[in-house]
């Protein structure tokens, strides 16, 4: 795909967690909870206070169409911040001094005061309504010539637990928002960006890690088409294909709409009660619905059921927006006859409704009321479907293919949170914060300093365990051989099925340092450490899985082992060393190092031969 | 030039220029909207007045009407904010009060009543005072001399109990009147304001006939509750469900969204007392919390009032050493009850030889009276008798249900 030619665009705006002791705006840890262990729930509903123009946000207004309750878990670790039952706390400075960081790194320039807005959020997730988030710092420049336009300091909202349900612990953890420009030209490009501005992050060592704490939200525009904001794509590696499959859907969506102009197609918006046509169905969804109403889009035929993205069509697209009404989905004639619907009443159902064979019939089953509303919406966007590419925020599904969530936000959404004071940036502030090395050059360092190969490097640098590394090399251990510890050991622990904090730092140092001092072998590292983890006290692991072995020790037996062997040494001479040596490393395995056995051996050969 | 509020402006920050309105400012800084939504702070050198674009022609709004054959409610406002509406554009926040701005953010209502709305005046509710009680009551009546079928008072939530507990005094109600406020601003989605404003609405049209508050039962959005005016109090700064009622259950609650109206056995229906208000009150009384160690000279500086509530320990005590002034204000003509800080109970000065001591120095017991409910109606009840034993007898009688039955006739 040439995506120069087809005009392609595209933004992140990347939300991180960061790793505070505190929330941002009250006191409450920042730790994630089984939401089995909640101690209480409250139930709320969510309104929208409505603006003097009459001006309501749009994504708004469409998520309050079906007015609900919904239910918030609470737990000894939450507070009554967490479910708008108090005023909330003043900005979390450590959580502003992070975001700062990264502004320093991004090269932008901090605002001299930090004014907290809210952003309207209804659909459940924010027990207030509304998500504090404030900007910190404007124009930065990453890598590749793009720019970061803005970075924000916000809370992060709840997690759903199901449908209605939501845990307030990780309401009110703070995130950094970052928005680039849109700078990116291919799918690719999104990916290393995305990639780049992950490791900045990660380079404080002050953001949290593992899944569900960085989440890519990715805008994508083509030529013809419109700008889409894609939330939540999780994982890294997807990224690229959602922007591939984007492209394709809106290049479809154009495909399809120069279609309907073709077609002459239309849609006259007429809805009509087809209830009767399916009196004697079989079809388990028709059966239980009370009404079932059906529209003519004349022109559609084949064009509602024409896949767009993988697993995706038209006609997933319309039922998406039906489904705002609460309804289970639609069934169009695309499909039909499928899912218990027969033959026979598809003819029915386009006779009655006087369908040709151009035409697409799509059906609701559900309520009257609910009915009605998704038929309002299905028309609204199959009219869409004429103008090619609608404005949308989408919600990535898995595999990289996405669903309809609601309109894009307006500015219509914010406005200030005055229960915040504002909070100054002074310059001697902004001067004072020092930024720390990027990992990427760390790892650089890592190579030409320690001598480490460019894998390991990388790996260490990377790794959640740096600090312990960086520890450990100012405690004089050998880089090459804290690094291979390090990494091995969490690999070792993870295989074992142990946690890796069930291992301090302390005793990995401790460890390592025994080693270093010659009192266990490198070979027995793993073996004590696995110990240690499981309870054991370093000196007690070290001396039951490798009681130390003296030089005197070896020389000893390799002196028994070599006489043994007399004979075949000398008719080998110097290619003896190798199965000797083999015969004593299985004596002294991780209680000697090898290259001691090696030595003494040599020593005692050489006297021979 | 001068920048004033929503002027559109061009920023120049951080090598970029943006668009955004002019909000105000912040010392030397200019306080802007972007286009995004963000507010942001910037010197105001970096901002230059651009050309105003056209206005936005406000959308043209549909005359709401009411429906004539709903009971007719009044809605007197006096500060508290019942509907609020938010300018995206600047980010203000203005509260709203005529009844068309009131059903429009609160469209439930129109389905309950009619609404006639007043504001006879707009105040914090720490800033409420005695006159204020006067008028409010007096604006009650009228209301419902003129037909009103119920009342609904919005109040801050601070002083609310205060307020509804003279109205009770003031005023026998055949209506309901109904105090409601809010814990959360109006201007969030999550506001307790319109719940407890519906929930009103549908106490001020049942069969209730005295004065209560009607706020959250619970911290969730299923339950308000209703609060005999003289037996509640709020009980936490911040939380919804803030107001108890203290030493009794509820007069009543109300199922939320359903609007089911449960009363209490004991709660005064509708037509029960007739209309009559007597709207006099003695404002120079005093409260006074009792410390252990208070220096008698707090007691003395009560000397000149009419009346003095004390919030004494326990039972009903204060210090051995406070009783001589106390007995100092009662012979120079002030009248003195005694309440406790304990959340619940009633006050005896039989027990202990310090409450004898009290009795003898001329304290008049007020029983289970909330320390601030006795407070109101000693100055209803300093504004309507002179002689001695009968304020000590209004005292000690069950007016609105403040004590649980006439003290006098039991000492």
């Amino acid at each position: 795909m040439d995506y120069e030619a087809i005009g392609l665009k595209a933004g992140l705006e990347i939300h991180q967690q960061l790793n505070t002791k505190e929330k941002l705006f009250c006191h409450s840890p920042t730790v994630i909870r089984d939401s089995a262990e909640h101690t209480g729930e409250v139930s709320r509903y969510l309104r929208i206070a409505t603006s003097e123009m009459g001006d309501v946000d749009r994504a708004a207004k469409e998520e309050l169409m079906n007015q609900r309750l919904f239910t918030y878990y609470t737990y000894d670790s939450t507070g009554l911040v967490e479910i708008d039952e108090e005023p909330p706390a003043p900005l979390n400075p450590d959580a502003l001094d992070v975001v700062l960081t990264i502004a320093k790194m991004f090269n932008m320039t901090p605002l001299p005061e930090i004014h907290t807005m809210r952003k309207m959020i209804v659909d459940g997730s924010a027990t207030s309504g509304f998500q504090r988030t404030a900007l910190v710092a404007l124009n930065g420049a990453i890598e590749h010539a793009c720019r970061v336009e803005t970075v924000a300091v916000e809370e992060e909202a709840c997690q759903r637990v199901e449908d209605t349900i939501f845990s307030v612990d990780r309401l009110g953890i703070p995130l950094i928002e970052i928005t680039t420009s849109p700078c990116m030209k291919t799918p690719d490009e999104v990916h290393d960006i995305a990639q780049y501005i992950g490791m900045t992050l990660r380079s404080t060592g002050r953001v949290k890690r593992g899944i569900g704490t960085i989440r890519q939200d990715v805008n994508v525009s083509i030529r013809d088409g419109a700008r889409v904001e894609i939330k939540g794509v999780q994982e890294l590696d997807l990224i690229a294909e959602v922007v591939r499959r984007e492209v394709q859907r809106q290049l479809s969506l154009i495909a399809i709409r120069d279609e309907l102009l073709a077609r002459n197609a239309m849609v006259n918006g007429e809805v009509y009660d087809v209830t009767t046509v399916f009196a004697k169905t079989q079809s388990q969804v028709l059966k239980k619905a009370r009404v079932i109403l059906g529209t003519v889009l004349h022109g559609f035929n084949g064009l509602v059921g024409l896949e767009i993205q993988p697993g995706r069509r038209l006609g997933s697209e319309m039922s998406d927006y039906a489904k705002k009404c609460g309804v289970g989905g639609l069934f169009h004639t695309d499909e039909l006859p499928a899912y218990g619907v027969t033959e026979e009443e598809v003819f029915v159902l386009k006779e009655t409704l006087g369908a040709g064979p151009n035409d697409a019939v799509i059906i609701v089953a559900s309520t009257e009321q609910k009915c009605r509303c998704a038929m309002q919406m299905i028309i609204r966007r199959a009219k869409m479907a004429f103008e090619g590419v609608p404005e949308e925020t989408r919600k990535m599904l898995e595999g990289g293919s996405t669903a309809y969530m609601r309109p894009l936000p307006g500015a219509a959404r914010m406005y200030p949170e005055t229960d915040i004071l504002p909070v100054p940036v002074t310059k001697e502030y902004w001067d004072s914060i020092a930024t720390p090395e990027l990992l990427s050059v760390k790892a650089e360092r890592f190579v030409t300093e320690y001598g480490l190969d460019a894998g390991m490097a990388r790996q260490m640098a990377f790794s959640e365990k740096l600090p312990l590394f960086e520890r450990a090399v100012s405690e004089g251990i050998r880089p090459v051989f804290a690094a291979r510890t390090i990494l091995a050991s969490l690999k070792e622990l993870s295989r074992a099925g142990i946690s890796p904090d069930a291992l301090s730092d302390d005793s990995i140092i401790s460890v390592m340092k025994t080693v270093e001092a010659g009192n266990a072998a490198k070979e027995a590292v793993l073996d004590i450490l696995t110990a240690c983890a499981k309870g054991m006290s370093v000196s007690d692991a070290v001396s039951r899985v490798a009681p130390a072995f003296s030089r005197e020790e070896l020389q000893d037996l390799v002196h028994g082992i070599v006489n043994d062997r007399m004979e075949f040494i000398r008719t080998r001479g110097k290619a003896a060393l190798g199965p000797v040596m083999g015969v004593v490393m299985k004596e002294v395995r991780g209680r000697i190092d090898g290259k001691v056995v090696s030595e003494v051996l040599d020593e005692e050969l050489g006297r021979i031969l | 030039m001068t920048l004033n509020n929503s002027d559109p402006v061009s920023v120049m920050f951080a090598g970029i220029e943006m668009d955004g309105i002019f909000i105000n400012r912040s010392g030397e800084h200019a306080i802007v909207k972007l286009s995004s939504g963000y507010n942001i702070c910037v010197p105001e050198s970096f901002c230059s007045p651009k050309e105003k674009t056209a206005s936005v022609e406000k959308p043209a709004v549909l005359p709401l009407k009411q429906d004539a054959s709903l009971p007719l409610l009044s809605i007197i406002s006096t500060g508290g904010t019942i509907a609020s509406t938010v300018d995206y554009r600047t980010g203000a926040v203005s509260s709203k009060f005529t009844a068309e701005d009131i059903l429009r953010s609160i469209p439930e209502l129109a389905g309950i009543a009619r609404y006639h709305t007043l504001q006879p005046f707009q105040v914090l509710s720490e800033n409420m005072n005695p006159a204020m009680w006067q008028e409010l009551a007096r604006t009650i009546h009228d209301e419902i001399l003129k037909g009103a079928q119920g009342i609904i008072v919005t109040h801050g939530t601070d002083t609310m109990l205060y307020s509804a507990a003279a109205v009770s005094f003031m005023l026998s109600t055949p209506v309901p009147i109904v105090f409601v406020g809010a814990q959360r601003s109006a201007d969030r989605p999550s506001s307790d304001n319109a719940m407890n404003a519906i929930c009103s609405a549908q106490a001020a049209v049942s069969d209730l006939g005295e004065v209560v508050v009607c706020m959250h039962a619970t911290e969730s959005d299923t339950m308000c509750a209703l609060h005999r005016a003289t037996r509640v109090r709020k009980n936490h700064t911040s939380r919804r469900d803030a107001f108890q009622s203290i030493g009794r259950e509820p007069v009543g609650g109300i199922e939320y969204p359903e609007g089911t109206v449960v009363l209490a056995k004991d709660a005064v229906l509708r037509g029960t007392e007739e209309l009559r208000l007597s709207d006099n009150l003695e404002s120079n009384c005093g409260l006074l919390q009792y410390y252990p160690g208070m220096n008698p000279a707090v007691i003395d500086a009560f000397k000149g009032c009419k009346g003095l509530v004390i919030a004494g320990t326990g039972l009903g005590h204060v210090g051995t050493d406070c009783i001589a002034s106390i007995k100092g204000l009662t012979t120079a003509g002030t009248t003195v009850v005694m309440t406790s800080q304990c959340q619940a109970g009633n006050v005896c000065d039989r027990v202990y030889e310090t409450g004898r001591d009290l009795l003898d120095a001329g304290v008049i017991e007020g029983g289970s009276m909330l320390p601030e409910v006795a407070l109101v109606k000693l100055m209803w009840v300093l504004g309507n008798a002179t002689r001695k034993e009968d304020i000590k007898r209004l005292m000690q009688t069950n007016l609105k249900g403040e004590l649980e039955y006439d003290l006098w006739r039991c000492a």
